[in-house]
């Protein structure tokens, strides 16, 4: 009975699939989260069987959790099952799952590579289809190094299903690891004229993203652009090809001339708006061009402007399109016209603001956009004023938002060029302070601050408009949603303390200032508040101390003694510091004031000096000085065991008590002037100090432009508005009365001048044909220059963002391959390196020497690779083939040195008859020397004695076979790289007691296997081979041979080779959780032994996949610098590690129920780390 | 390149997201959020364009959709793409859709969420458009559809 309850509930449990886990939470819509938890739960019990379809089932259910917003990444081992997984419908839902949630920080993909890789050549095209769309989704630098050699083999497969998958998946694969896009990119052309269109759609695709990002160097792909554009019918291709060109002709203006036929032709015989509109698009680029200094001749200069003023028309034809796309699209062409033909698009200023007005908030951006570039000295004021009505009428805080970051970059743009009066903008600053919620707060202060510090002439007007502000502080305060704009206390603060002697009435600003409300404001801005405050109070002190009557600066000094205090109490520090530091100044100054001591140029003298404006980018462009490393150590670190020391004794002695601050204050005045003095001194002659500028000694004089005070207008009918300011518009009046005034003088100034002289023309024409020239600033505006550092280095990167990805690709692609770049591809470690001396038989052999020292070398940079080749060939005394062949191996062992899951062992033979005795004692020697290490073999190839150049190339793969303890499966790649078919290839190897291939039955245990395939040139194919074996705690070495047929010479060749099995292949990747493994352990029938690796030099995670991907461990628990790793040998041994690392140093203790199978494993990691 | 691909119906709820780039969860569900907010709002005849929200994209993203009863997709890409092209895509996708489950409609797409991947995964890879020929793209959600079928038989 109770068994019955417990079936029908797993029952159950898995038959909740998606489908019913939708209709679950559909119907739980109260209590969702409770309902989803638990089906969390259920989908955790599921995870936990053995049954691939449930598995499947909990991770298809995942897919869809995370879509909710569900972290499922506790799962992505489960994931990786079910990808790994026969069956085509889970592995579709594995993958599916793996895309949605891997990243490049998920440790799992390290246990991918060789799933994926088998997937990638698996036979049925959709596993391929699967795993590339997967792969395209969680690529990492390690994945795609990994795998960058399977997929471009992939890019020629038979399938156009399958190559235009891979060819996509290219692009990401450059992203990840940049170094494949050269060795790849001949094949990525060759697909662009590939017979499907789809692949040939997918090379564009990929071209066309590369070249977006550094269009120069696909510049000589432009013919065959060219040819495509003027040949393919799909919409899609033309649009990628023109958008393409479109990046090109600014770089190579003969391409626009050409480029203008078939755009024509396109503009006028297409029907897809699409395609129409990227026509234009490119054009207008082409044009560009043209008008730069590459001028073409004038006639074809003058047919391109006729087709492009037909462009911009037939764009003014999209914006009074009512279809709103076009509209929008229309905008977005006028703004990348904007950028290089201004007027052409200010002569449709009309439609621009009309959009303006336009119901869609979208259309309206790109409209505010455009004004951007189309200000101008005289429209500026009426461009901004039609904004501002906007700003009033706009709802929804993003727009307005946007529209007062555009007045405000229309305003500053280039250093305020087109401000023709400064009141007029701090006018609309203020007034741009109204704003309700706006986020911009700081920008409209870090204006105000700007214009306030570098337009000397308008400090007096915006230190009283700064003063009404502050004196208003409650209105901006007041309001939760203002929030944001209250920054602009900040610079009002600054501002009026700075600037305090322009002040009508300082002593009304002080007591704003000090207001109670004052401490409800964010902590940064009450600290500048009571800074400035100490500012504002020296300047009263000095007005107040010309006068007879003292009482009125004690009473100043009361004031602020009164209201500091609330400040000293403030929770900010910043405020905290520096209210009590000036309380206590202001004590001491009352004490000096009482004594009728007079101390008002003492205080001033705390604020003396002018702070000049810095550059944003200033400090950035201080060069290094010579012999400056910034990165060396000044001590030498201490070593980690020294700190272990020296912790302790740190806890005990402890420093000396600090001497209070006391001490500081007995240091008289004078001793303070002295310091000032010096540091003053010190800052003169440091280039890092903003100097105070000569001028600044007169800032205590009358400042200059006091008729500039404007008569301040009191509106008292708006109570919501900041009362007592200046409308904006009065000034808009103003100036356009100023401006018609000049106009008439310059009138009346033209005709005298025409009258005293008439061939004065010449002088008059330069500043007429622009209105522009005619404005002159309502007052003589001295923008002061940010200051750079001397000697700055001119450096125009600036803005180009460090971290894009498309910076690597940014490589040459014609230049030839070297051998050195050459995709890694999956091969045997070198092999030389590793073998001991005992087991090199032909160790005098001087062919077998050679590539023993260089592979020692093989780690070392290129150049030295180099070398030791030359070495090599000059030791060799017969620099030929032979000596090419060795260097064409090493290079790419070179290149192949990262981590890889399979081995494989490249060989290939030059040979000419005439040095055929030669090469066969050659090729004898290092036969023999030739041992793989790892899990997998060595494949020797031995001189083939034709008179053709023949190469070939294997490789072989061990693999354990589960179902069967004894098996082992080797699966070898045949390559013919010969010009020649090859055909009735057999592979024999020679049996030892131990182990023996398995042959059909009814064959003798001497005969071949014949491969089932053969082999025309330059084709490559796979044959398992399986192996049986009695004892597998032993490394075991086979020698066999290929003898095979080449047809035309129909002789038949042989080619010996050996087959080294590692203990590890032996093992097979078995998942253990660290509940089993703990009792694994305790269970005690393992042998424990250990091994230590020195100068081990890579971080924990590379070593810890090395292990995986080698040895075939899997990872069960990681804590920090230490893991427990479990693998499984095919007879059931059960291999238990435990990596643990500090420094280089790396200690594996292991146990295993089979120590002579634990000391070969454990021997071979330490020769896989001895080789890195 | 396309960033990111989102479905989701008139109140917001996600009817498929697909990230081609890495978002952490809590960030996704505030872009879907973020998305629907600015999609929502907007009136029926207005443009399909739209600049990109503050979480996804930045001046050389933009969001292009279209709303089908009561759904909305939303591409979201960079400038390498052609506006009208995607919105054509997007009209591809929907048809094919609408193949694929014989007038579709949002209940297909809820209880389905991992076959519209599976068409979608035809069409757009990794962010790039793989195909836009809707008879190529039902084969091939056809024939593995079968290859589907075929192991579940036996």
């Amino acid at each position: 009975m109770a068994l019955k309850i417990v079936k029908g509930s797993i029952d159950r449990m898995f038959d909740k699939n998606l489908q019913d886990l939708v209709r679950g939470i559909r119907n739980h819509k109260e209590d969702e989260a409770k309902y989803i938890s638990t089906c969390i739960d259920e989908i955790k019990q599921e995870l936990k069987q053995d049954n691939i379809a449930v598995k499947a089932n909990a991770v298809c259910k995942l897919t869809y959790l995370q879509m909710l917003g569900y972290d499922v990444s506790w799962a992505a081992f489960n994931i990786v099952e079910v990808m790994s997984s026969s069956k085509f419908t889970y592995k579709r839902i594995g993958y599916l799952a793996a895309s949605q949630c891997f990243h490049e920080s998920t440790d799992v993909i390290m246990l991918t590579t060789n799933q994926i890789r088998k997937d990638l050549s698996s036979p049925n095209q959709y596993d391929t289809g699967v795993a590339l769309t997967g792969l395209s989704c969680f690529v990492t630098p390690d994945l795609a190094r990994d795998l960058a050699n399977d997929i471009m083999t992939l890019m020629s497969h038979t399938k156009p299903y399958i190559r235009k998958k891979a060819v996509l998946i290219m692009y990401k694969v450059f992203l990840k690891y940049p170094e494949s896009l050269r060795p790849a990119f001949p094949r990525l052309k060759e697909k662009l004229e590939d017979p499907d269109p789809g692949v040939q759609s997918a090379a564009v695709n990929v071209i066309c993203e590369l070249a977006r990002r550094n269009p120069k160097n696909y510049l000589s792909l432009a013919p065959l652009f060219f040819k495509l554009m003027t040949s393919s019918t799909n919409n899609w291709v033309l649009i990628k090809i023109i958008k393409l060109f479109g990046a090109l002709t600014p770089l190579e203006p003969r391409l626009g001339k050409k480029l203008i036929e078939p755009l024509t032709n396109l503009i006028h015989s297409t029907s897809a708006m699409s395609l129409l509109y990227e026509c234009v698009n490119t054009v207008i680029a082409g044009h560009d061009v043209n008008g730069s200094p590459f001028l073409p001749p004038f006639s074809l200069a003058l047919f391109l402007f006729l087709r492009f003023q037909l462009c911009v028309q037939k764009l003014r034809i999209l914006i009074e399109d009512s279809d709103q796309n076009l509209k929008y699209l229309g905008l977005l062409a006028m703004s990348k016209i904007l950028k290089t033909h201004p007027k052409s698009v200010q002569s449709h200023k009309d439609l621009i603001l009309q959009c303006l007005d336009d119901k869609d908030e979208s259309i309206r951006l790109r409209a505010l956009d455009l004004l951007y570039g189309m200000v101008s000295k005289k429209n500026l004021m009426e461009i901004v004023k039609k904004l501002m009505l906007h700003v009033d009428k706009a709802e929804g805080t993003t727009y307005r938002d946007e529209l007062l970051t555009k007045i405000i970059d229309i305003c500053s743009q280039s250093n305020y060029q087109y401000i023709t009066n400064f009141e007029w903008y701090i006018s609309i600053l203020v007034e741009l302070t109204r704003l309700e919620g706006t986020r911009h707060g700081h920008l409209i202060a870090s204006q105000m601050l700007d214009v306030a510090i570098r337009v000397k002439a308008i400090r007096v007007f915006a230190v009283a408009q700064m003063a009404t502000l502050l004196d208003n502080a409650h209105l901006m305060t007041g309001n939760v949603q203002r929030k944001g704009i209250c920054e602009v206390l900040y610079a009002a603060a600054w501002i009026c303390g700075e600037f305090s002697e322009h002040l009508e009435n300082p002593m009304q600003t002080l007591e704003a200032m000090l207001r109670p409300k004052v401490a409800t404001l964010p902590g940064h801005i009450q600290a500048v508040y009571v800074q400035n405050a100490a500012k504002l109070f020296a300047t009263l002190l000095k007005n107040q101390e010309g006068n007879t009557d003292r009482t009125a600066a004690q009473e100043t000094s009361q004031l602020m003694i009164d209201r500091l205090p609330l400040f000293v109490q403030s929770a900010n520090l910043e405020v905290q510091e520096r209210a009590s530091c000036i309380l206590q100044l202001v004590k001491y100054i009352q004490k000096l004031q009482q004594k009728d001591v007079e101390v008002a140029e003492e205080v001033i003298a705390l604020f003396a000096g002018e702070l000049n404006p810095v550059a944003p980018k200033a400090q950035k462009k201080v060069p290094v000085p010579e012999g400056l490393d910034l990165d060396a150590w000044i001590n030498e670190p201490p070593s980690e065991s020294e700190s272990e020391d020296e912790q302790p004794k740190a806890i005990f002695a402890k420093e000396e008590p600090k001497h209070s601050r006391a001490r500081h204050t007995e240091v008289d005045e004078k001793e303070l002037a002295k310091r000032r003095e010096a540091r003053k001194q010190e800052q003169a002659n440091n280039p890092f100090y903003i100097k105070a500028s000569p001028s600044s000694q007169k800032v205590y004089q009358e400042a200059p432009g006091v008729e500039h005070i404007p008569v301040v207008q009191i509106d008292l009918s708006v109570p919501l508005k900041v009362p007592g300011l200046p409308m904006s518009d009065q000034y808009v009046k103003l100036e356009e009365e100023r401006r018609q005034k000049e106009r008439v003088e310059k009138k009346k100034k033209e005709k005298k001048k025409r009258k005293e002289k008439r061939g004065g023309r010449g002088k008059k024409h330069d500043s007429g044909p622009e209105s522009e020239e005619d404005i002159t600033p309502a007052h003589m505006v001295d923008i002061v220059t940010e200051e750079m550092p001397e000697n700055a280095l001119p450096s125009d990167d600036d803005d180009k963002d460090p971290n894009d990805p498309h910076k690597a690709l940014d490589i040459d692609l014609d230049k030839p391959l070297a051998d050195s770049e050459k995709l890694p591809v999956r091969s045997h470690r070198a092999a030389e390196a590793l073998k001991s001396p005992a087991e090199d038989g032909d160790a005098e052999s001087p062919a077998s020497q050679e590539p023993k020292k260089k592979s020692s070398k093989e780690k070392r940079e290129k150049k030295k690779d180099k070398d030791g080749d030359r070495k090599v060939s000059v030791k060799n005394g017969n620099p030929t083939r032979e000596t090419a062949l060795w260097m064409y191996i090493y290079g790419d062992k070179k290149s192949s040195k990262h981590k890889k899951k399979k081995q494989k062992r490249e060989k290939e033979e030059k040979e000419k008859k005439k040095k055929k005795k030669h090469h066969h004692h050659h090729h004898h020697s290092d036969g023999g020397g030739e041992e793989s290490v790892q899990n997998g073999t060595v494949e020797e190839e031995e001189p083939l004695p034709v008179s053709v150049c023949h190469q070939s190339f294997t490789e072989i793969d061990i693999q354990g076979n589960l179902q069967d303890g004894s098996q082992v499966v080797v699966s070898v790649i045949f390559e013919n790289k010969c010009d020649n078919f090859l055909k009735t290839m057999e592979f024999n190897v020679l049996d030892s007691l131990n182990s023996k291939l398995q042959r059909p039955e009814g064959s003798g245990p001497h005969d071949g296997l014949s491969v089932p395939f053969q082999l025309p040139p330059g084709v490559s194919n796979e044959a398992r081979f399986v192996f049986t074996m009695q004892s597998i705690v032993m490394p075991q070495k086979l020698k066999g041979t290929l003898t095979f047929i080449i047809k035309d010479s129909s002789t038949h060749e042989k080619l010996d080779f050996k087959l080294h099995f590692t203990c590890s292949s032996y093992l097979i990747t078995t998942p253990c959780y660290s509940d089993a493994f703990a009792k694994l352990l305790e269970s005690g029938d393992l042998k424990c032994s250990s091994v230590r690796l020195e100068g081990v030099n890579m971080p924990f995670h590379h070593l810890l996949a090395r292990i995986c991907f080698h040895h075939h461990f899997s990872v069960v628990e990681r804590i920090d610098s230490c893991a427990s790793m479990y693998s499984r040998s095919i007879q059931g041994h059960h291999v238990c590690l435990l990596v643990k690392t500090s420094g280089q140093t790396v200690s594996i203790d292991a146990k295993c129920d089979e120590p002579t199978l634990l000391g070969n494993v454990l021997d071979e990691i330490k020769q896989t780390f001895s080789q890195c | 390149m396309i960033k990111a691909i989102l479905i989701f119906n008139n109140h917001g709820k996600p009817r498929l997201s697909k990230f081609y780039e890495h978002y952490s969860e809590d960030t996704e569900q505030q872009i879907i959020r973020e998305t629907f907010h600015l999609v929502s709002k907007r009136d029926e005849n207005v443009c399909n364009f739209l600049e990109g929200g503050m979480l996804i994209g930045g001046s050389d993203y933009r969001l292009i959709y279209r709303h089908y009863a009561t759904l909305y997709f939303v591409f979201c890409v960079d400038s390498s793409e052609s506006e009208l092209g995607i919105l054509d895509l997007i009209q591809v996708f929907v048809e094919t859709l609408d193949k694929c489950f014989e007038n579709v409609c949002e209940l297909d797409l809820i209880f389905h969420v991992d076959k519209v991947h599976n068409i979608l995964a035809e069409m757009v890879m990794g962010g790039m458009v793989l195909e836009t020929n809707m008879n190529e793209i039902i084969t091939q959600v056809d024939s593995q559809n079968k290859m589907e079928k075929s192991e579940q038989s036996p």
